[in-house]
């Protein structure tokens, strides 16, 4: 280890080798520190945790040999179905993949992208969900099923809406700032927005935390048998859960009557949070996941009750290793994001279409010819935010580069809601084939039929975390 | 879903007849000796769950009328109606009665739990009795009544509605509302109005306290005029509109600031 200057002559290293990194007061508290003390306010930004927690790929399948028999990987059927809430509603929702999209808000996102998003979920046979502001019309009638939230905000919310859904989603909190209220920033309420959300035009919204109308669960029972009431009981109610207290919460859920819990872990992404909350809240999705499972386990309510996992997934492996540790589907929202054009350095200009193809209604499913034109480059853009692609969170300025989070109508211009589709879509499939591919080499004809007895873990932290062996033991820490 | 056991009687509209298809036993013409008045659809609610209540409803066209007896506090009553229906709920109901409505009218002859009126798009709901938590939370639009006392949190989250209480409100009334008006016949609690956007508060009687970023602000005639309006649809002959206090945001809260952390 390097020393400092000694009574011998001044020390050779370098400055900024001569002492080991500090690790309490590293640069980057530093730096916190001081844009704290200098502007007196703490970092808002977008997407999840940043921090290194325990996740998907400190796990590993089992896949089959002598004990197992592998299924054909390009031959033999494995299948992807999943229904969610077939326990009390008479419309359940049946998906061709266990993948959704999770509750994102318009406002938070621009319209092209809602609309994206609900066409690629339509494309693969998934479903979309609204978020914090309402529906919109663009966004219902690209979604073939649609998830209408209720959240504390009621921003947007409304009886023809609902009646509208295909599924219900009471938002208690999300996994980036569970205990928290919904967050945008006034250089995204524009005028549409505002008037969704019954709001100033660009006035700071910090919405509420706490439903208006009930507080714990014996309320949420009745506000989830009124919503069944004005639904006519012919859609599923889900209810989502920040990951805290994940059993208590689970088992709550599951007593107010929640067809699905949706549990969201601190790896969720955000449209705008405090950084305080995205890092230091919440618990990983690893650990969510099996706590959520053990209770449903433990109540025998497992297949009843619909169990959907989100917060960091990303692969077809991290939706194969989600389903064995008992989740019935994943929800995704910073992937799409990505997927849509997210943090990439350009946006694709497209050439004036003369085929006829595209246009607004249209079904978006097409050739990756037809989505021909110039990229254009946006890295001084991301400069300008003080970021660059591949490390952009600033979601909550409005300014995004790519169209994805923003009001401004030029900035959203920049997103093509049909080629958003095709990337979206192109994506979803991607992560259905893996996962299937990874199920068959488990052996499994249904991706629903993964087990925890397919994992083991690669530390003891996900061994305990997840309820899995450590790998080449039969050891569970704690168990 | 079961047929109706007992005939419709002292009806005259086919759609009306047709209601019979969708209620159950419990279900009668009012002729008066069930309570109801002629034409009037009457549901025992001693012998209905709640969703064949409300199917039953839903059922009912334009300009018809149905009486609930015997809610017993029952929750969720008359919930996602969506036509010009009148109905009344003969005593106490629980939470959330008349929530998620629109167009419709409804009554509630007795003492209501949380959220009545809730989420209202339009219509009226009028109890007659008090109210518990959170009246008119989130309503959009439409008219909520309340003939006795409100407690805790009326109006809070307002989004347009209107809410007009006789008596007194608990604490953090309107509070996060949004658009919409508020009459208060009574004493307001501590916190009025706290963290208020654009809806505004009439208060006949004492205000107990204000609540951050709500200020009282001066009255003008365009005031007086709605305070009239919303005291007579409401039916407060004790409400005087030039001698009312007027309370809306005084909007420093809109934008972050660090200076605000110690106002909330």
């Amino acid at each position: 280890m390097p020393h400092p200057d000694t009574i011998d002559g001044p020390n050779p290293w370098p400055a900024d080798k001569r002492y080991p990194p500090h690790h309490t007061f590293g640069p980057p508290v530093i730096a916190e520190i001081r844009e704290r003390a200098e502007l007196g306010r703490y970092p808002i930004r977008g997407w999840g945790a940043r921090r290194a927690v325990p996740d998907f790929d400190d796990l590993l399948l089992l896949t089959a040999s002598a004990s197992r028999y592998p299924l054909e990987g390009y031959r033999e059927r494995c299948d992807t179905r999943t229904v969610l809430g077939a326990r009390r509603a008479a419309r359940p929702v049946v998906l061709d993949i266990p993948i959704t999209i999770a509750g994102m808000s318009f406002g938070s996102l621009s319209a092209p992208a809602k609309e994206a998003l609900g066409r690629a979920a339509s494309l693969v046979g998934t479903s979309t969900t609204t978020g914090d502001g309402g529906m919109t019309p663009e966004e219902r009638s690209a979604s073939t099923t649609l998830v209408y939230q209720c959240l504390p905000s009621r921003y947007g919310f409304n009886p023809v809406d609902l009646r509208a859904a295909d599924a219900v989603e009471i938002v208690l909190g999300q996994g980036a700032k569970p205990g928290g209220g919904g967050m945008l920033l006034g250089q995204k309420v524009g005028a549409r927005v505002a008037g969704m959300r019954t709001l100033p035009e660009g006035v700071d919204q910090r919405s509420a935390s706490r439903h208006p109308d009930w507080t714990g669960p014996d309320d949420l029972k009745i506000k989830i048998e009124e919503i069944r009431e004005v639904t006519d009981w012919q859609v599923p109610v889900y209810v989502k859960i920040g990951a805290t207290r994940v059993d208590h919460d689970v088992r709550l859920a599951v007593a107010a009557g929640a067809d699905v819990v949706v549990v969201d872990g601190m790896q969720g992404g955000t449209g705008a949070t405090q950084d305080a909350f995205i890092e230091h809240t919440g618990i990983p999705t690893l650990a969510a996941v099996r706590l959520a499972a053990e209770a449903l386990a433990d109540l025998r309510l497992t297949g009843d009750v619909g169990l959907i996992i989100s917060g960091g997934v990303r692969t077809g492996a991290d939706v194969a290793k989600a389903l064995a540790l008992g989740a019935d589907a994943v929800s995704l929202g910073v992937a799409p994001l990505v997927a849509l054009g997210c943090n990439a350095p350009t946006y694709r200009r497209l050439a004036a279409r003369t085929d006829g193809a595209g246009g607004s209604g249209g079904p978006g499913d097409e050739p990756a010819a037809a989505f021909a034109g110039v990229e254009v480059d946006v890295t001084t853009e991301y400069a300008a935010l003080g970021t660059a692609a591949g490390h952009c969170t600033h979601c909550h300025t409005g300014r995004c580069p790519v169209g994805v989070t923003t009001q401004d109508d030029e900035l959203a211009a920049r997103l093509d809601p049909e080629l958003g589709a095709h990337r979206v879509a192109n994506y979803l499939r991607a992560l259905a084939m893996e996962t299937a591919m990874l199920a068959r080499a488990c052996g499994k004809s249904d991706v629903h039929r993964l087990e925890p007895e397919d994992l083991v873990a690669l530390t003891v932290e996900a061994a305990a975390m997840a309820g899995v062996p450590l790998a080449g033991t039969d050891w569970i820490p704690g168990r | 879903m079961g047929k109706l056991t007992g005939a419709v009687r002292g009806t005259d509209t086919a759609d009306t007849a047709d209601t019979a298809d969708t209620a159950t036993a419990g279900a009668a013409a009012g002729d008066g000796a069930a309570g109801g008045e002629p034409g009037e659809l009457v549901l025992d609610l001693a012998e209905m769950p709640t969703r064949q209540v409300n199917a039953a409803l839903r059922a009912l066209p334009d300009g018809a009328r149905a009486r609930l007896v015997n809610p017993a506090g029952r929750h969720n009553l008359a919930v996602g109606l969506s036509r010009a229906v009148r109905v009344t709920v003969a005593g106490p109901a629980g939470y959330y009665v008349g929530g998620l409505g629109e167009a419709a009218e409804v009554t509630v002859d007795g003492p209501v739990g949380w959220g009545a009126g809730e989420n209202l798009m339009s219509g009226t709901v009028r109890v007659r009795g008090a109210a518990s938590q959170s009246a008119a939370a989130s309503a959009h639009g439409g008219l909520v009544v309340v003939e006795g006392d409100a407690s805790l949190r009326a109006g809070i989250s307002l989004k347009g509605g209107r809410l007009a209480v006789a008596g007194d409100v608990g604490r953090y009334c309107a509070f996060l509302a949004q658009a919409g008006t508020i009459l208060v016949g009574g004493d307001a609690g501590d916190a009025l109005g706290d963290s208020l956007y654009e809806a505004v508060i009439y208060v006949a009687g004492r205000v107990r306290g204000l609540g951050t970023d709500a200020r009282i602000s001066d009255l003008t005639d365009a005031d007086v005029a709605a305070v009239r309006a919303l005291a007579a649809q409401a039916g407060f002959d004790h409400v005087d509109p030039e001698n009312v206090t007027r309370v809306a945001s005084a909007r420093q809260l809109y934008h972050f600031d660090t200076a605000h952390h110690g106002a909330y």
